[in-house]
């Protein structure tokens, strides 16, 4: 049975996202959506007007990964649909289930250069799990319901729908569906017995295991039941940037972060490992390094719910293809039972596991100068805060820092641009952080760099009572770009400074803002300055930390190099017993 | 060294083979677009791809072409099975299923040469669509052996003109590769 009454293609998109159980959604109007705008005027949906698209995608992008729900972005035609180009390849890549609105010229103009004219459909097609384009009012409410679907089930991602200007203006029966077939797209959600019963065997054979959690956990829902699976093998746990939080840094498995600036103890321990509990990650070239040299004594274990993920970059040798929380309730009594059977030994792996997390641990120096150093800044903030705080990252060396010297212990407290790398990602998404989280404390951890791209959503959380706090690490340059020309130009700084302890004045610029500006440049005021910004709950706050510009991001893989190479500081390589080479 | 790295040389897998999907998809505005994007982001090469209706006119079945090891051909598979409007994949195995193309080739005669091209047209059971003063166009359906066979035949009288369809392809028995049954 599905409702049938007489309306507006508009209305039946407004209905479509009542019905569709949307709450907030963050957008600009513009001519081809227009006559959208007309009923929202009157939805109980609350709209967020940002002050530019992306604020919109990344502010969708935001909310979703705190609240696990769906993330509404809504745009014109032309350059309102192209700005949301950005955020969409953004959710995409981080598997965050976003749906884009979009107005099109009208249907007859489709294809004539039309004002505010631009291909969304065609031109979002490689960077979104599906795009829409709808001319008939008929079909916006079930277009709607679909795209709904298809960004939440499976492996979530973006999905935009382009409605053209005359389908929303002309009168249609609203019919939403109150069931989904899509003939082409049935996500599986249950491992194969076979291959559960083949990963526990694996499991219980295994001397040396490592659990290498990626994103999915937190997709899945599945930290209970990792937190269970973990403490039933014993085995050490690596969380990658997408995963921090699905597995408390305080529990005594955990390693902390691997890959290109990962702990020293994790990057060893998948190098060396002999087999590899993969749950929800991707094997990225940020985690492997070098591919043919990564963990190369270890068999594979990988669970993932798209099945294109098995094998892509390398082969598994047991694909448990499903819902993570499922593959992982599924296989705790398949290895309990193996465990009766064989209860293998993984003492002495343990103790070289957690003999390098003891020998190297992250760490870094005050400069010698007195000035700030930027990982201390990030480290109160994350002990001043709390667990139950969000942090959301920029892109660069703050965001490195943030995920190394923040402990997680929840999923949904760390937020950040993983896959694409999106320099602007924090304030905004920051913002649909808070919209989604009003009673918890959001904090963008951002670069000058990139709060330089997006921070005019400022003016939006300050007129929409959206008090979220953000720490601008200010080492007037592009840190991380500024790191490799260290490292790898010769300390030739090719436009990499940007004088942004000069210009602009951050205070000033966020009390502009109808926020709160204050700045701290010396290391006793940092916790004071800290405890004022938490004290600030009614505007929104801007905190410039004058940081020292010359610190780096430890330990590091060089880009395309082996795991083995890690150097846990500047030219300082860790050194290893003979046994363990 | 391990064996378990898709990098690393090992066995017969490993080796690139031609071969035919025969993909059925929705007939939607846009799924030609998103499945000749996918192969280029990819990196995948076609060799060929042939797009037509079904016996539903809600579904398109292509026969894509492509020369990729077996590691790659799996990633296609899953990559091409993501996109919503992909119902169905098969790989067809050139034992157990038809496969054609189509050939029209203008070939430059004389009047000495005429007969053997036309000898020629027979012998390979291809058909004569155009006569004129000095050239015969001819058209000839059949494998990629045969098309090429013919051509090399033909080749030395002087090849003016030639168009090739993309190969099409269906296997043989009773229905495997229906709608109904991909559906499933």
């Amino acid at each position: 049975m599905s409702e049938s009454t007489k309306m507006t293609g508009a209305s039946s998109l407004v209905k479509a996202l009542e019905a569709a159980g949307v709450d907030v959604m963050f957008g600009i109007p513009g001519g081809a959506i227009l006559p959208a705008y007309d009923p929202i005027f009157d939805s109980k949906i609350r709209h967020i007007l940002v002050r530019h698209e992306q604020g919109a995608g990344h502010a969708a992008t935001g909310y979703a990964q705190a609240t696990g729900r769906v993330g509404v972005c809504i745009a014109t035609s032309g350059p309102g649909a192209t700005n949301l180009v950005t955020p969409l390849a953004d959710a995409q890549m981080d598997s965050v289930p976003i749906v884009a609105i979009t107005g099109q010229v009208a249907s007859g103009a489709i294809g004539t250069d039309a004002f505010q004219e631009a291909d969304i459909r065609g031109i979002t097609m490689p960077i979104t799990k599906h795009s829409f384009l709808v001319t008939d009012p008929a079909d916006i409410a079930r277009s709607i319901a679909e795209a709904f679907y298809i960004a939440s089930t499976g492996r979530p991602g973006a999905v935009l729908v382009d409605i053209a200007k005359d389908a929303l203006q002309m009168q249609t029966e609203f019919n939403y569906p109150t069931s989904i077939n899509l003939g082409g797209y049935n996500p599986k959600l249950d491992a194969t017995p076979e291959s559960i019963r083949d990963a526990a065997a694996l499991i219980a054979q295994s001397k040396a295991p490592v659990l290498y959690i990626g994103g999915g956990a937190i997709k899945a829902q599945a930290h209970k039941e990792l937190l269970k699976l973990a403490e039933l093998t014993g085995a050490p746990v690596v969380t990658t940037l997408m995963a921090r939080g699905a597995f408390p840094d305080s529990h005594p498995q955990h390693l902390g972060m691997p890959g290109m600036h990962g702990t020293v103890a994790a990057v060893t321990a998948l190098q060396k490992a002999d087999l590899l509990i993969t749950l929800g990650a991707r094997f990225d070239d940020r985690v492997t390094g070098k591919l043919s040299t990564f963990a190369q004594n270890a068999k594979i274990i990988h669970a993932d719910i798209d099945p294109a993920e098995i094998g892509k970059n390398r082969r598994a040798d047991v694909a448990l293809i499903g819902d993570l929380r499922l593959t992982i309730e599924a296989l705790i009594p398949a290895i309990k039972s193996e465990f009766k059977k064989n209860q293998p030994d993984i003492s002495a792996w343990l103790t070289q596991a957690y003999g390098w997390r003891n020998r190297f641990p992250l760490g870094y120096d005050h400069p010698a100068d007195g000035s700030v150093s930027p990982q201390y800044v990030i480290e109160r903030i994350g002990k001043l805060s709390g667990p139950d705080a969000i942090y959301v990252a920029g892109v660069g060396q703050h965001q490195m820092w943030a995920s190394q010297f923040i402990s997680y212990e929840k999923p949904r407290t760390w937020l950040n641009s993983g896959g694409l790398g999106t320099m602007g990602y924090a304030v905004p998404a920051a913002m649909g952080a808070k919209v989604g989280a009003p009673d918890t404390t959001v904090w963008a951890i951002d670069g000058d760099g990139c709060f330089q791209m997006t921070n005019q959503e400022l003016v939006t959380c300050a007129l929409n009572n959206i008090p979220i706090k953000v720490a601008v690490i200010n080492n007037e340059s592009l840190g991380m770009v500024r790191q490799w020309q260290t490292l790898f130009y010769n300390e030739r700084y090719s436009n990499t400074e940007l004088h942004s302890k000069r210009i602009p004045d951050f205070a000033k610029l966020a009390d502009a803002m109808g926020c709160v500006g204050l700045t701290c440049d010396s290391t006793e005021d940092v916790d004071k300055t800290i405890a004022k910004a938490m004290e600030i709950n009614d505007r929104p706050v801007v905190v410039d930390f004058s940081v020292h510009r010359d610190a780096m991001v430890w330990p590091m893989v060089a880009a395309g190099t082996s795991n083995d190479g890690i150097v846990n500081a500047r030219s300082l390589a860790p050194i290893w017993d003979s046994q363990e080479l | 060294m391990s064996q378990s790295h898709p990098d690393a040389p090992s066995s017969s897998t490993s080796i690139s083979k031609t071969r035919t999907l025969s993909v059925l998809v929705e007939n939607s505005p846009g799924v030609l677009a998103r499945i000749s994007s996918l192969f280029s982001r990819r990196g995948y090469n076609i060799d060929s791809l042939a797009v037509g209706p079904t016996e539903n006119p809600n579904f398109s079945r292509m026969t894509i072409v492509i020369n990729v090891e077996d590691h790659a051909l799996e990633q296609v598979i899953a990559q091409l099975d993501k996109l919503i409007n992909v119902i169905s994949i098969t790989e067809l195995d050139p034992v157990v299923s038809v496969q054609r193309e189509l050939l029209l080739v203008k070939v430059s005669t004389d009047e000495k040469t005429r007969s053997q091209v036309l000898e020629t047209v027979q012998l390979f059971r291809a058909k004569v669509v155009d006569v004129a003063q000095d050239a015969v166009t001819i058209e000839a359906t059949g494998n990629t052996e045969k098309i090429s066979a013919l051509l090399r035949v033909l080749e030395p009288f002087g090849i003016l003109e030639l168009i090739q369809s993309g190969l099409v392809a269906m296997s043989r028995g009773l229905k495997p590769g229906s709608i109904s049954e991909d559906k499933k």
